[in-house]
Order: C-alpha cells, then structure tokens, then sequence
C-alpha cells in the first residue's frame, strides 16, 4: 500500500476531534432549543417546558422522538430529489464552518500533540464566507422544489437577504483583517491572546466597536434570526421555505438554524473575544504549573461560557424585537451597513499607516 | 505523489462528468447544479496546485453569488420543456455545425501548442498564497487591477441606471 502514505495516527485523531464537534455541536443546538423556550417563558412571564423530566430537561428528546415519528409527506408535485435534498444541504452547510475554529490550544495524549481544531488552514476567514454563501442553496432548493408559491417567495426573500448582508460582512472584516495581517483563525486567537492583562486588552472588540456591530447585525441575517427572520414570517407566507415540509426533514431546517447560532457565535467569540483565551490570565505561565491539559480545557470552558453568552443574546433580540419590513431590511443592509462598513476600514487603514509612521 | 494523483483523476472525472450533465440535464435546476459541482471540482484543482485563495474566491464568487442569481431567474421564469418555444430544425443544425467547428479549431489550435503550455508542479510554488498573490497584484500588476476594478465600477453603474430609467418613466 504504498499509495496511501499518510500517517494513519493523524487520520483517526481528525476523525475522532470530528465525531466529537459534530456531536457536541448537535447536542449544544438541541438544549439551544430547550433555552430558547426558557427564556421567551421568562421574558413572557410564563414557566415554560417543565413536564418531561426535571425542568423539563428532556423536552428536546421528546421533541425530537415526535418529529421522527409523523408522517413523512413528501408533496406530488414537488422535485423528489431535490426536495429530500435542501433539508440536507441546509444542514450540512451549517456544520461545516466547525472544521476551522480553534476549540482549544492544543492537548497531550500518549506522547502526541493533538491541536483541538480539525484544519488550521491559512483562509480561515474566507473558508467561513464560502461556506456562508453555500448557505442559499439549502433554502432556495427547498422553498422552490416544494412548488408552492410561499415557499417560492420565502426562498427568494431568504437568498436576497442573505447575499445582500454577505457583502457587509466581508466589508466589517476587512477592516480586522488589516489589523491582524492574518486569515487563520488560529493566528487570530494567539495574537489577542498576547495582548496585556492576561489577554483581555488584546481582544478585537477593543480595537473594532464598530467593526463587531456590524459584523453582529450581519450574522443575525445570515441566521434568519429575528428582526430579521423574513423568509420565515408566518403571518406573511403561512410558514416559510419550509412549509411543505413534515417529520424530520421539517426537523433538519429547523435545527439548522439552532447549529447556525451556535457555530456563528463561536465564530463571532474567536474573532472579536478572544476565542478560547481566558481573561485576566497568562495562560502560558498557568500551564508551567497545572499542566497543558487542565489549562486546554480550561480554555475550551472559556471560549463556551462566551459563546453560550452569544446565544443568549441571539434569543434576548429574538423576544424583544418585532421583526422589519422587507424594504426596511433592504435600507439597511445596502444604505446604512455597507457604507458604515466602509467607512470602518478606510478609518482603521489611515491609522494603521498613521502608527507604522 | 500517489495521493495527489488519485485525488486529481478523481477530481477530473467529477468535473468532466459535472460538465457532461449540465449539458445533457432536462431541467435547468438540475444544470445549474451541476455547474455548482463542476466549480466544486475546479476548486479542489487549485487546491491541489497549492492556490488555496483562488479556491475559496472561486467558491465564494461563483458557486455562492453568481449561480444564486442563475438559480434565481430561472426559478422565477419557472422554465420547462413544455413551456419552452422549441427551436427549428433548421436552426438546431446551424448550431451544430457551428459548435462543432469551433471545438475543430480549438483543437487544432491548442494540440500544436505544446511547448507554451508549462506544466503545473502539484503543491509546490508558493504563488496561490494570498500573501505573494496580494503583493504581486498591488505591486507589478497594479495598473491592470485597479483598471478591471473601474471596469466592474462601470458595469454596476450602468445597471443602476438602465434599472432607474424604468420608474422614471413610470412616475412621469
């Protein structure tokens, strides 16, 4: 076998740190939508899912189990194979952004270095954007192969979003980018954490306010998150892209968007907080004396405590504001983001050169 | 390179094949899918030829925006064979002997052309690295860069105005 001269330990390590992201991502997503209710509850003073299990803990389980067994109907008129095709492009364009966040430093097992990022490419960046604009396709093909004139609409309405806001987010990054010099995003995370204070001074938001706000907005788009969760306004389109659809295939599009918040807030934590460094902590002195391991997982508990922070703040926005209109949505992202955007990086560009004088 | 080469033959045959049923596809959903998986395939060619870049530009530029907007008028225009005008038999000729001709001369032009054609050395060079590829361009190829970046300027330019010129109308 001389063709395949990799090194096999390498292969089953990725495979491993794969099975294990993907895994813990599903999971996060399904108690995201256990959350989710919670917190509408408690910002509509009601008590929320509380019958299976305690706290109604296992009520995403139940939920799940329920949309396995209805009745799988798949529309006479609709393309077959594109239809069962959408919910699985929606899904698995969400997950694949994963593979390029740095989850932790890296860890020793048997005498091996094991880094917990599945690829450390040198596009980082711009792998999450091509991802990102893959993301249409899920909705698009859904909404039209289910031949029905809302979803049709809805799809329209979700791919016009989504490449208009797409633009003002490549445009808020930039203006990061120029800062860091870099588009892996592991570079990204090792220079915030060498800023002062244990790493807090170093983090991007620090630096590029206005660059995180709107690359924030952005990501509520790209999510179809309230106020921006147009394709899927029921008092206007019945239901959505997904309305033909029923059992699990309804399941996917709907857990797609819980994976999406989940993956676009660790996206959003390691560029502009730091990723996985711990605030007010020298890492590297804490490792001489607990140990690489502790400290790797210490960080991990770091980067999550932030990201379960974004998600909260995703739900926070989704009960309190009332969703745009569609021209209102259009305003925003064309009129005001992408010359703000603008303005963000040629601002940062002159005092960039201004300080290398 | 045993592995390189596998995933070349793979790729190549996944493209020409992607190519094959854009093609031949009934439905043009289903071609413009196929074009999707055809620039999916390129890109894993320029991944192989170590222009990482240029891959994921690739992807996002034409699999994400371009095919989107092609995806979309023809969801809207809803088109099928049996709505479709159907082309004479006349004209259907013409378009053969003329696609025929054309791939004849590209064939000819380019089998006695071997010597101008180098050959890429897979995942060596360091040139798709977006590093050398932004130096290159903002320093020896600059004038070219910013003249094509006034050009798409002028593209967009004139669409605003041929989409405007409609409602002017209309209000008047």
């Amino acid at each position: 076998m001389e063709m395949l001269q990799v090194d096999m330990m390498l292969i089953l390590e990725k495979l491993l740190l794969i099975g294990g992201i993907i895994t813990f991502s599903l999971v996060i997503a399904m108690y995201t939508t256990y959350a989710e209710r919670k917190v509408a509850a408690v910002m509509q003073d009601r008590v929320g899912p509380n019958r299976a299990g305690p706290f109604g803990l296992l009520q995403p389980l139940a939920d799940g189990l329920k949309l396995f067994f209805k009745e799988e109907i798949i529309p006479l008129t609709s393309n077959k194979l594109l239809f069962v095709m959408g919910p699985a492009l929606s899904m698995v364009t969400a997950m694949l952004t994963s593979a390029v966040i740095p989850w932790g430093s890296s860890i020793h097992i048997f005498g091996r270095e094991v880094s917990l990022q599945i690829a450390d490419v040198n596009i980082g960046i711009l792998y999450v954007f091509g991802v990102v604009s893959l993301g249409v396709y899920g909705i698009m093909i859904g909404g039209w192969s289910s031949n029905n004139k809302f979803s049709l609409i809805a799809a329209v309405r979700g791919a016009s979003q989504i490449i208009s806001y797409e633009l003002a987010m490549g445009l808020s990054l930039i203006a990061l980018l120029m800062m860091t010099g870099s588009l892996s995003m592991k570079t990204i995370v090792e220079q915030q954490m060498s800023g002062g204070w244990g790493g807090f001074l170093g983090w991007n938001v620090l630096y590029q306010p206005l660059g995180f706000l709107i690359f924030l907005i952005c990501v509520f788009a790209e999510c179809n998150r309230t106020p921006f969760d147009l394709p899927e306004a029921e008092n206007e389109l019945n239901f959505g892209y997904h309305q033909e659809y029923s059992s699990m295939k309804l399941g996917f599009y709907l857990f797609a968007e819980y994976v999406n918040m989940f993956i676009s807030s660790a996206v959003v934590s390691t560029l502009f907080f730091g990723g996985y460094d711990i605030p007010f902590v020298n890492e590297a002195t804490l490792a001489l004396s607990w140990g690489d391991n502790i400290v790797a997982m210490l960080g991990f508990v770091s980067l999550f405590s932030k990201i379960a922070f974004f998600l909260f703040l995703f739900m926070w926005v989704r009960w309190t504001i009332p969703r745009f209109r569609y021209d209102q949505l259009m305003d925003l992202g064309w009129k005001k983001l992408i010359p703000l955007a603008l303005a963000n990086m040629i601002i940062t560009a002159i005092v960039i050169l201004w300080f290398n004088k | 390179m045993p592995v390189a080469e596998l995933l070349f033959w793979f790729l190549t045959g996944l493209s020409l094949f992607g190519a094959l049923m854009v093609v031949f596809s009934k439905n043009p959903v289903h071609s413009v899918l196929w074009l999707i998986v055809v620039f999916f395939a390129i890109s894993g060619h320029y991944i192989l030829m170590n222009a990482q870049f240029l891959a994921i530009v690739n992807l996002i530029v034409y699999a994400g925006a371009i095919m989107v907007l092609f995806l979309f008028v023809i969801m809207l225009m809803n088109m099928n064979t049996e709505s479709e005008p159907q082309k004479n038999r006349w004209l259907r000729l013409a378009a053969i002997v003329s696609g025929g001709s054309l791939l004849l001369i590209l064939v000819a032009a380019l089998k006695d052309n071997k010597g101008s054609i180098s050959g890429v050395s897979d995942l060596e060079g360091g040139i798709g690295l977006i590093q050398n590829l932004g130096k290159v361009l903002f320093t020896d190829y600059v004038i070219p860069f910013e003249i094509s970046s006034v050009l798409f300027l002028s593209a967009m330019v004139g669409a605003v105005i041929l989409g405007r010129k409609e409602s002017a109308n209309l209000k008047s």
